[in-house]
This record gives structure tokens, sequence and C-alpha cells, in this order.
């Protein structure tokens, strides 16, 4: 099939495919400039890290670690480091919409625009929102269900590289050739070889389904890690709402990943080997790919909500100083929308004219799913009435995301409605929709998650004066940002555009941009934050280990919390076994200890994923050599690693003894 | 808690108990994760029975099922696989009653029988591409050839699995995580098996229909 086969045999294409010196965009002066920026950071990073040689510390104690913990910091480190990729992008396109106006094109040309809402898209679900709810489950579930680690800690740390190996793929298509121009599902027949023959979807493609290794496997982890490792007494129904969310999610990782991998390779087939699953001849049927796309896309939404939906359960309890309202419902309603989330796909395409039933039908359960949703909503509301609320800043982001969440759930039911959507599709009506839900429930989530777990992963709070600049800025700079998209959906502008000969609707676009500029600065001010906080962190220390007042038990434990979480496995009696604890005269042990079995660290997670990142780049750029030998090197590796017994080791019982001897002397300071 | 263990401890004068004096040994999820990820392996078989079932009579002016199926020698090959899961079957018991040379020699046959399988269907494939029915032919053959090759390359894999626990079984001997490895990969042969019904079923002999 490859042309190249009957050409005569050419060194240079058999070493490097198709890449040659085109794909290096040296005429593009945006992307030199970016190059160049990305190149200083970088080279600055790396400087640093040499000059105060870090580099042992961080291989041994953070690359290769096994530690729940860190790799849920790690996994956190990479989404907030993507979310600046992604938020550029977002940038990006709000000046070019504001500029290309009537006569003015702008600043970007088509095929470079196009690349940039492609990439925007799929960085800010994929390597932003992803990482950020899988690294906070990571960091947390464990500690929270009385844990010391999760069931599979080495599949935890190769989860976290092949998601990196992904993120890594992505960022090099933007100085290597080109990324998809497709839009961020890559439906066919655009995305197939006939209408996008160069590399971008094939970096699309195979970046996914590297990552999504990943994340399907921290799925079957954490599920097992719930289902088998709870503290006892820890029954189903005692554990914590953010746990429970966790298995709910996991559960649906596993259960809607799979279809992800199986389209994209079906896609990847048609590209590679031209099989005719989503042509438009010999029988190929474009719309099986949107369907099977979106069975797994849809669930995709919830796995992105439902952690944040535990988030806030977890802080408004804890900032109401109140159990939380209706724990019973709480749990039910996720485990009803767990469900629903697999019969609703077809509403993202109710143009395809499946007909009147079976539009009713998806329109309906759209409709349905937003019952327990909002008994959500009245459960956290309920929960705040007659508490003594302290508006710390966790607190201020979920009382932002209940505002902000509940209006965009309300354009969500409207979408719901088929007629209408046939009106709505695809416009910005429906950008602003899922920006409204996903930057006010999983965004808005993960700031809160971020700031109330914070002092538990490093032992010192996060300033709060700079956290609610960034919370303010945040959520005024969204609404700013989004409610002219709304408006001018309702005026019938469609999406992906980069030019607009109306200059009437310029208006709209200058007030959106105004907002993204707000949200800058919310990041900014997120950035800003944890340099103070990092640099006052004396002043900010918590030795309690417990600085909210809080009620699950990961504030049981010393902040940061020792490797093996706990000297002793706490006994749960209470879904808030840490408020239980406290309220019944808990007495912290002070002796006894033994020594505690942990998992070792290993180099395999970051070589297999390193080895995966070189098989894809090969697999993009044809050059089949490297692609053939990173895939043989990855099975061999694995098959090595598979030998290796030395896999855990004994933290001493003298090591054991100093650590909570430290932890004894702390609260004594404290008390 | 229940009132009774309330009472139970209160009269003991212990108060409610907060944390485990004693070491604390969750059970092993190493079954319970593998049998997850079988399932979201299986899922990944029902995407491409699935889309079999909406194009898999999409022939585009091709050959049809019915042309290209040869019954006999799939006969063979089910036999090949069903006998490779009793011959499995065999190496666990012998496992179970820590007979490692035994269980290295069913694991052997396994293999042997898995790898017949294999060379089978490689030679179906190779005539029927050679017979211009390849997977480019139509989107029929397109879904034809993923679903049953997805199946053979889980084989291979599954073979080249076995091979390794072989040689950790002719190492260490039947040891706990050498069985547990067994008792995955197990799972993971009788799987196929299950799914290859499913082929057989829906793909070849309604195929010929």
């Amino acid at each position: 099939m490859q042309p190249m086969q009957t050409q005569p045999f050419d060194f240079w294409t058999f070493v490097f495919g198709r890449l040659t010196w085109d794909a290096i965009p040296l005429h593009v002066p945006i992307l030199v400039g970016t190059f160049a920026g990305v190149a200083v950071v970088g080279l600055a990073v790396i400087a640093l890290i040499t000059r105060y040689g870090l580099w042992g510390y961080l291989w041994r104690d953070w690359f290769t670690s096994v530690d729940h913990k860190k790799v849920g910091i790690m996994y956190v480190v990479l989404g907030v480091v993507m979310l600046l990729r992604g938020f550029a992008d977002a940038l990006m396109m709000r000046a070019q919409q504001v500029m290309s106006f009537g006569p003015a094109h702008g600043y970007l040309p088509p095929e470079h625009y196009d690349q940039i809402f492609t990439a925007h898209g799929v960085i800010m679900i994929f390597f932003v929102a992803m990482p950020l709810v899988i690294g906070l489950m990571n960091f947390v579930v464990p500690m929270q269900i009385g844990a010391r680690d999760v069931a599979f800690p080495f599949l935890n740390n190769f989860s976290f590289w092949m998601t990196a190996a992904g993120a890594a793929l992505v960022m090099a298509s933007l100085f290597i050739g080109d990324f998809a121009r497709t839009g961020w599902l890559a439906y066919p027949p655009l995305s197939g070889i006939a209408y996008s023959p160069d590399v971008g979807v094939d970096y699309w493609i195979w970046s996914l389904q590297i990552s999504g290794v990943g994340t399907l496997l921290s799925g079957v982890n954490l599920v097992a890690t719930i289902v088998k490792m709870r503290a006892p007494g820890m029954s189903l129904m005692k554990m914590p709402v953010f746990s429970w969310t966790a298995l709910c999610t996991n559960v649906l990782i596993v259960a809607s990943f799979p279809i992800l991998t199986a389209v994209l390779a079906l896609l990847a087939l048609d590209r590679y080997v031209g099989t005719h699953f989503f042509t438009n001849d010999l029988g190929g049927n474009p719309m099986m790919y949107v369907n099977l796309i979106w069975m797994w896309g849809h669930p995709e939404v919830y796995i992105l909500i439902l952690p944040c939906f535990g988030i806030f359960s977890e802080i408004v309890p804890t900032f109401s100083r109140k159990r939380l309202f209706g724990y019973t419902s709480m749990v039910y309603a996720t485990v009803v929308i767990t469900v629903l989330s697999y019969l609703v796909w077809l509403h993202h395409f109710f143009t395809m004219g499946a007909g009147a039933s079976v539009n009713s039908f998806f329109g309906v359960t759209t409709m349905v799913i937003s019952i327990p949703t909002g008994a959500k909503v009245f459960n956290w509301l309920f929960t705040m009435y007659r508490g003594r609320v302290r508006f710390e800043t966790p607190m201020l982001w979920t009382v932002g995301f209940m505002v902000t969440f509940v209006i965009g759930g309300m354009t969500g039911v409207m979408l719901a409605v088929p007629g209408v959507d046939f009106v709505f599709h695809n416009s910005l009506f429906l950008v602003a929709h899922f920006h409204n839900v996903i930057i006010g429930g999983v965004v808005f989530g993960a700031f809160a998650g971020i700031n109330y777990w914070f002092p538990k992963a490093f032992g010192f709070r996060l300033d709060p004066t700079w956290g609610k600049a960034s919370f303010w800025l945040w959520l005024v700079g969204f609404w700013v940002a989004f409610t002219p998209l709304y408006v001018l959906g309702l005026m019938g502008v469609t999406r992906r555009l980069s030019h607009f000969e109306d200059s009437s609707l310029r208006i709209w676009f200058v007030i959106a941009a105004l907002g993204a500029v707000m949200i800058l600065g919310g990041i900014g001010c997120f950035l800003v934050q944890l340099a103070v906080s990092i640099r006052n962190r004396d002043q900010l220390r918590d030795l309690t280990g417990d600085p909210w007042d809080a009620r699950t038990l990961e504030w049981s434990t010393a902040s940061p919390p020792p490797d093996y979480n706990f000297a002793f496995t706490p006994v749960a009696h209470a879904p808030d076994a840490w408020w239980d604890m406290k309220a019944r005269g808990y007495r912290r042990p002070v002796d006894g200890f033994r020594p505690i079995h942990m998992p070792k660290n290993t180099a395999a997670g970051v070589i297999l994923a390193g080895l995966s990142a070189a098989a894809g780049f090969g697999l993009i750029w044809h050059m089949w050599w490297l692609a053939g030998l990173g895939i043989v090197a990855v099975i061999a590796v694995a098959i090595g690693h598979s030998f290796n017994r030395s896999r855990d080791h004994h933290i001493p019982v003298e090591a054991v003894v100093r650590t909570e001897a430290a932890r004894t002397e702390h609260l004594r300071i404290v008390a | 808690m229940t009132d009774a263990t309330h009472l139970r401890l209160a009269a003991e004068g212990a108060g409610p108990q907060f944390y485990m004096t004693e070491e604390h040994h969750p059970e092993n999820g190493t079954l319970l994760g593998f049998w997850i990820y079988l399932m979201s392996d299986c899922l990944i078989f029902a995407v491409l029975f699935a889309t079999y079932g909406v194009l898999g009579r999409n022939y585009a002016g091709g050959p049809t099922g019915a042309q290209i199926f040869a019954l006999p020698t799939v006969a063979v090959n089910t036999t090949l696989l069903l006998l490779s899961s009793i011959t499995y079957g065999m190496a666990m018991v012998a496992c179970q009653e820590g007979r490692a040379k035994a269980t290295l020699g069913c694991l052997a046959i396994t293999g042997l029988f898995g790898c017949g399988f294999l060379g089978l269907e490689l030679s179906e494939f190779r005539h029927l591409i050679a017979d211009g029915a390849g997977p480019q032919r139509s989107a029929f053959l397109s879904s034809f050839f993923t679903l049953v090759g997805t199946h053979g390359l889980h084989v291979t894999f599954g073979v080249v699995w076995l091979v390794t626990l072989m040689v950790q079984v002719s190492q260490r001997g039947l040891t706990e995580t050498n069985r547990r490895r067994l008792m995955c990969l197990s799972l993971f042969w009788h799987f196929l098996d299950v799914i290859w019904i499913g082929v057989f079923s829906f793909v070849y002999l309604l195929g010929v229909m």
C-alpha cells in the first residue's frame, strides 16, 4: 500500500520516514518564537536542577516512585503545566477572532488556527482535566480509605508516565510537523487519509492511544484499591463520598476507555492499512465512528465531573462544620449518574437523523440525568444551611462552582431538547455550554481540591489572599468570556471559524477576549500563590496534619504523610471516620510500632513509557524501524520486569519510631 | 459499629477501637484487577463485534462470507483452541497438586495448540489476501480481518506470556507468585476461547448462511 515500497530503496527515507526538514516550522514566526520561549524556559529549568544537583533526588524520590502520593502530585503538576499550554491556545483563538473581521484576516492562517482549536480541546480534556482529577484521586483515595498504597503501585507509576508520554507527543507536534486540524474528536471522513494525509491526525491517534493505556490501567488500579483495601470497618456505605465518586469514576474509565482504544485503532487501520471502516467508499460508515467515539466521550465527561462532585462533597461539610446532608442520596445519585452516562451519547449528534423515536429517547435520558445532579446540589446547599460556613479558598471555589455549574446545567437541558438542538448544533451556544460545565465544574473542582489538599501534601497552606484573587478573576473572567458566546450562539454563529464577515458581531468577541485576559490573570495569581506560599511556608506551616478541622481519614495522619501513611491501620466506624475519632476521644498510639512492608521504587515505568513514546513517534513519521523496535522493546522490558523479584522492602521499625516521634513532637508544640 | 459491640467494648473498659494493633493484610487484588482488565478487553471485542454487526454486510461488490469462508478449516481451528483450553485446565489441576513438571508439560501442549491455531489462521488470511479478498476490499472484509486478527493478536500475546511463565516456573517452581500468574493467564486463555466461540458462531456460521 505504501508507495515507498515500489520506489528504489532510499536510506534516508528508511531512517527518517516522512520526516524532513520541511516538517520543522522555521517559516512560521509564531512557532519559532514559541520554540525559543519553551527552549529558554526548559534550559533554565534544566540548568537550575543541575545547579542544585537535584537530578538524583528527582529520579529516586519522584520519577521512579511508586508512592501513590508522589504519583498523584506528579499528575497534578503535569495537569498544571499543560494548562498553561492549553490556555495559550485559548488566548490565541480569542485574539484571532477579535482581529479577523471583514477585510482583515487576523494573524493566524486557517490551517494554523484549526490546529490550535484541535490542540486546545485535546490538551484541556486529556492532559489537563484528566491528570488533575486522576492526580487528586491518586493522592487522596488510598489515605481516605485508610490504606498504605494502591493495589498495584508499579502500574500506578507506569500509568502516569504513559500519560506524560502522550502529552510529550502532543507537545512535539508543535515543533515537528503539524497537529490535527480536525477538531478534538477527529471525525472522519475529514480525519481519514484522503482528507488529512499528513501527520496531524497520527499525532492525535498515538498520543491518545498511549495516554489511554495509562488511564485505563489507573482505572483498574483504583477500582481494585477501593474494593479490596478499605480499612477494617469501612463498609461501602461508610466510605467518604469522594472515594465513592472515585470508585464510580474508575468504573466508568474501565468501562469506556476500551471503546476509545478500539475506535482509535480502527481509525488508525483506515489510515495506515487502507481499510474501510469510516471511509465514504467501499461500504465504510463515518457515523459508526461518531457513535462509537461518543459512547466513550459521554462517560468521559462524567469521568471528569464525578470526582469534582466528590471534592465538593468533602469541602462543604468541612467548611460548614456539619455532617454531609443526605449521604445515602449522594451515593445513589453518583451511581445513577454512572449508569445513565452510558445512555445519553446520541445527544451529541441529534442532527445525525436517527429519527424522532431515537432522538426522543436520548433527549429524555439526558434530561433525566440532571435529576441526580440536582439532588447533589440540594444536598450541598442543605449541608451549608445553618452551618458555620467558613469562606476559605476551597469553599469559595465550591460556592462559585454551585452557581456557575447550575447555570451550565440549565443550558445543557436546553440542548437536550432535540428540536432545539437542531438550531444550536455546532454553534457557539454549545461551546459556551460545555465550557460552562467543564470550567465551572472540573476546573473549579480541581482548584478547590488543590487548595484543600495542598497542606496535606506539603505541610503548609496555600496563601489565601492570592488564592482568593485567583478565584475571583477566574469566576468573573469565566462569565465575561463565555456569556458573549451564549449570545453569539443564539444569533446562530457556528464554532471553529477563523474569520467573520459581519463586523456587528465583533463587540462580543472583544468582550470574550477581555474575559480570557481576566482568566489569564486568574492563572497568573495561582502561580504567584504557589510561589508566595513556598516562600512564606514557615508562616503557613501546619503541624497538626488537620488544618481545616476536617472529617475524613487522610487528615488523621501527618502532613506531609509518611511513606506508609498510617503506622497502624485505622478502623472506621462512620463515613466521617476522623471526625468520629476526634469526637470520641481518639488517642494517637505512640508505641508498639512494627516494621512496615512497602513496595520498592522502579525505573520500569519511565523506561516503558519512553519506549512507547518512541514507538509512537516512529508510527507517526513512518519510521518503521523505530516503531517496530519500540514495540519489541516494550514487550521485552515488560517481560524482563516480570523477572524482577526485588519489588518490596520493609521500612525498619527504627525509622517508623523516628517518624512517629517527630509527629508526637509536632503535636506537642501545637498543643 | 453496632450497639452490641459498643456495649461489649464499654464493658471491657476499652472504648472504641480506632486502629489495628496487629499487622493488617488487605486482600491481594491481583485477580480482581486482572478480571477487571479482562472485562475492559471484552469491551474492545464488543466494539469490534458491533462494528462487524453494522458493516459486516457491506460487501461493496466484493466477496461475501459464504464465498470465502472455509468452514472445515475453521472447524479444525476451533477444535485446536478448545483443546488448548482443556490442556490449560489440566495444567492448572497439576499446578494445584504441586506437580511442576506436569504443569510445564500441559502448558507446552497448550502453547503448541495455540501455535497451530495461529498457523491455520495466518494461512487463511494469506489465501484470502492472495485471492483479492484483503482487508482493503470492503468494509465487510475490514471488519472481518480486524475482529479475527485482534483475537489472533491476543492469542499471540498469550503464547508469548505462556512461554515467559514456563521459564519462570522452571526457574522458581510453583511459588505463590507463579501460581497467581498462571491463574491470570488461565483467565486470559479461557477468555480468548469464549471470544472465539462468539467469532465462530457470529462471523463464520452466520456468515455462510
